[in-house]
């Protein structure tokens, strides 16, 4: 370029030469997508997002929390390291958690095994299935055990729980074998969205519609009057998410969701500003890394006018969207299992800019088997690298104001505004269930992802591109739950049924049978009581199922 | 491809995740077959007699949480039920060092993460061309 023509080019729009320079050495033109849809840029600047708008985002802890639900964040307060765990029996489940409580993790999370899931005892399922994929656990015996040496007033514990939620009470019947007020337990009944079981995975389907949603709000007004620190309700767009659903509809799903429970707890006859505060969100974190910054980023600030402007609810503890985030197994390859490190470490920063108030990193080998002890450890490592070394959290939503991040924010928003009317249109989420529209959602999207994947357009690293000849050897052993130990559980839990007191559990049963009869009392009360009184959980899901029905999960093919 | 081929696409044990089944269904029905598609936690009494009663040539078994460990039930049940001639294949996680007890068990094809629409359809057509095969022959040899 001669001197003259720099001098002539020196009032010419930067942005222009920008755009001349890159057509001109991109001259096919590129055109990338999202999972959400969106056309990316491969530029940002002022003409997306006009700068800061600090009075209508708020600052960090101020409506509607674009930047986070708190004023301090992580530098108030470390996100709770929750790791999903369930293996084997409760004795095998207690040497994992201690464990892991022992690595860095203060926060636990039980995971049943399937059997528990699909309502059945361990003395009703194969063998070779219990315990493989979670802990078997049917009594409050078997709780106990498992968390034993586990301090219940100051561990919070997360219980994947599907209605009727027989787990917490065996959490309650162990505390008070313990001496632990009720009043001092923390945690959360996660799996108590059985919207989200009906649509997708269908793993926690376990009674009809009507019958779960009778004993949700039951379960709810139980843990506000007698668990005061107890989250009663996690909206779950995780099962969503891992169906296909993409990040936008799956805020979108969820977030209806969300209304919904909260008008059945109205109408239910409880307070939104005693329930509200008690909502959390549970989403996969994938490795679409902004995208997803974005998706949590917009949800907050929908989220918060839901609750204030369309709720009604005044208390601006009501309006926080407080969400645990899980690292996408969706993404992780059974091809090169290591490589699942760096994917689960992408994803965990992604989780940690969205500002989720708590996190699961999957092992590597979880897209194969239940984790071993060895691949837990650097799932929890991976949190406490990025927590320690990274300085990640130095700075509140560092994100904020990328000219990228927030017109994505703005285009997510508008996405997941656009699909929630949908589904208001449709009647809100029950009818739009009933009427199999997001599972047909869902199933599109499920299949256009793979469309993506079987073309090369999206490419995965060892399955489309950079695969390499894998031997036998390089497969990591799967856990498998050992078949005598096993044995011995199922053994001890019929002597177990066939010593306790028959006549206490057929009162508690008929007590039970009565509150699912009435349309009054509160099941969860009895629930409680059952198992105090030795029920098993099979017996309290049976009951149930014989009184509010089993259904069908609604699958749309 | 001679025939449409008639395929019972459907999911044993515990698990409920159907992402794969469902879309294992859709590049089968697009491909011209009959999909006779279930709930997930079927009992394999109840695969086998919907396998009976549907006349299928194939049974699709999708797997995620280690249900594949019960199929080696499931084949004994089908040739209990005087219905060995059906062709079994799974779909989804099954380690590495669990699929010889698979093949063993008689599975005729085990597609694991990544295998492509082109590879399971082509693989499902042959299975069931030797399936009709088959059968035609047990057909001409009564005659």
């Amino acid at each position: 370029m001669s001197l003259d023509e720099r001098e002539q080019r020196v009032d010419v729009d930067p942005r222009r030469v920008w755009e001349s320079e890159y057509a001109r050495d991109l001259p096919e033109g590129d055109v990338i997508r999202n999972r959400s849809g969106f056309e990316i840029k491969p530029l940002y600047s002022e003409q997306d997002w006009t700068g800061s708008r600090d009075a209508a985002d708020g600052y960090p802890g101020q409506y509607p929390f674009t930047r986070g639900i708190y004023p301090t964040m992580y530098r108030g307060k470390r996100w709770s390291q929750r790791q999903l765990v369930g293996l084997g029996t409760p004795a095998d489940y207690n040497g994992r958690v201690l464990q892991m409580i022992d690595s860095g993790a203060n926060a636990i999370s039980l995971l049943p095994c399937n059997s528990v899931f699909r309502g059945l005892d361990c003395d009703q399922a194969p063998l070779p299935l219990l315990g493989t994929c979670g802990t078997v656990i049917n009594t409050v015996d078997h709780m106990d055990r498992a968390l034993d040496g586990v301090s219940l007033d100051r561990i919070s514990t997360a219980m994947n729980d599907p209605t009727p939620f027989t787990l917490l009470a065996f959490l309650l019947g162990t505390a008070k074998r313990r001496g632990i007020p009720a009043s001092a337990i923390t945690g959360t009944s996660n799996q108590s969205d059985y919207i989200s079981h009906y649509v997708a995975n269908h793993m926690f389907y376990r009674l009809s519609q009507t019958g779960a949603r009778r004993i949700f709000t039951d379960h709810v007004a139980y843990c506000r009057e007698i668990l005061p620190k107890w989250n009663p309700v996690s909206i779950v767009g995780q099962h969503m998410q891992q169906a296909g659903a993409t990040p936008a509809e799956t805020m979108a799903f969820t977030l209806s969701s969300a209304i919904q429970y909260a008008r059945d707890c109205e109408a239910a006859g409880l307070d939104l500003d005693d329930v509200l505060p008690r909502f959390t969100f549970f989403f996969d974190i994938s490795i679409s890394f902004f995208e997803e910054i974005a998706k949590f980023r917009a949800g907050r600030r929908i989220w918060a006018r839901i609750a204030r402007d369309q709720l009604g609810a005044k208390d601006p503890r009501s309006w926080r969207f407080k969400f645990h985030g899980q690292t996408s197994g969706v993404d992780l390859t059974v091809q090169q299992p290591l490589n699942n490190i760096a994917r689960v470490t992408t994803q965990a920063v992604a989780g940690i800019f969205s500002g989720l108030q708590s996190m699961h990193t999957d092992a590597y080998d979880e897209a194969i088997t239940c984790p071993t002890e060895e691949t837990a450890r650097i799932a929890v490592a991976t949190q406490n690298i990025l927590r320690e070394e990274a300085h990640l959290t130095d700075v509140i939503d560092p994100l904020a104001g990328s000219y990228y991040v927030e017109s994505l924010t703005d285009e997510m928003e508008a996405e997941i505004l656009r699909i929630m009317a949908l589904i208001e249109d449709a009647g809100g989420m029950y009818e739009a269930v009933g009427a199999g529209l997001v599972q047909h959602m869902i199933g599109k999207s499920a299949l256009a992802a793979q469309d993506l994947i079987e073309s090369g357009a999206e490419k995965i690293v060892g399955v489309n591109c950079y695969e390499t000849d894998e031997s036998e050897a390089a497969a990591p052993e799967p856990y498998r739950a050992d078949p005598e130990a096993m044995q011995q559980h199922v053994d001890s839990f019929r002597k177990f049924k066939a010593e306790r007191s028959s006549d206490a559990v057929r009162r508690a049963l008929d007590a039970l049978n009565r509150a699912a009869d009435s349309t009054s009392d509160n099941i969860f009360v009895e629930v409680v009581n059952s198992a105090e009184q030795g029920v098993t959980h099979g017996e309290i899901v049976e009951a149930l199922r014989d009184r509010l029905g089993f259904g069908h999960p609604l699958i749309v093919a | 491809m001679s025939m449409p081929l008639r395929v019972l696409v459907t999911k044993v044990g515990f698990d409920g995740h159907d992402r794969g089944s469902r879309l294992v269904s859709a590049y089968l029905r697009d491909a011209g077959h009959e999909v006779i598609y279930t709930a997930p936690w079927q009992e394999i009494e109840a695969v086998v007699r919907l396998a009976v009663d549907e006349d299928v040539d194939i049974i699709g078994i999708s797997t995620l949480a280690t249900d594949h460990l019960i199929v080696p039930d499931l084949m004994e049940a089908l040739a209990a039920a005087g219905k060995g001639d059906v062709a079994v294949v799974v779909g989804g996680i099954v380690p590495e060092q669990e699929r010889p007890a698979l093949i063993t068990a008689g599975v005729r094809a085990i597609f694991g993460p990544g295998s492509s629409r082109d590879e399971i359809i082509h693989t499902i057509e042959r299975i069931g061309d030797d399936v009709r095969d088959a059968r035609d022959r047990v057909l001409v040899g009564e005659a």
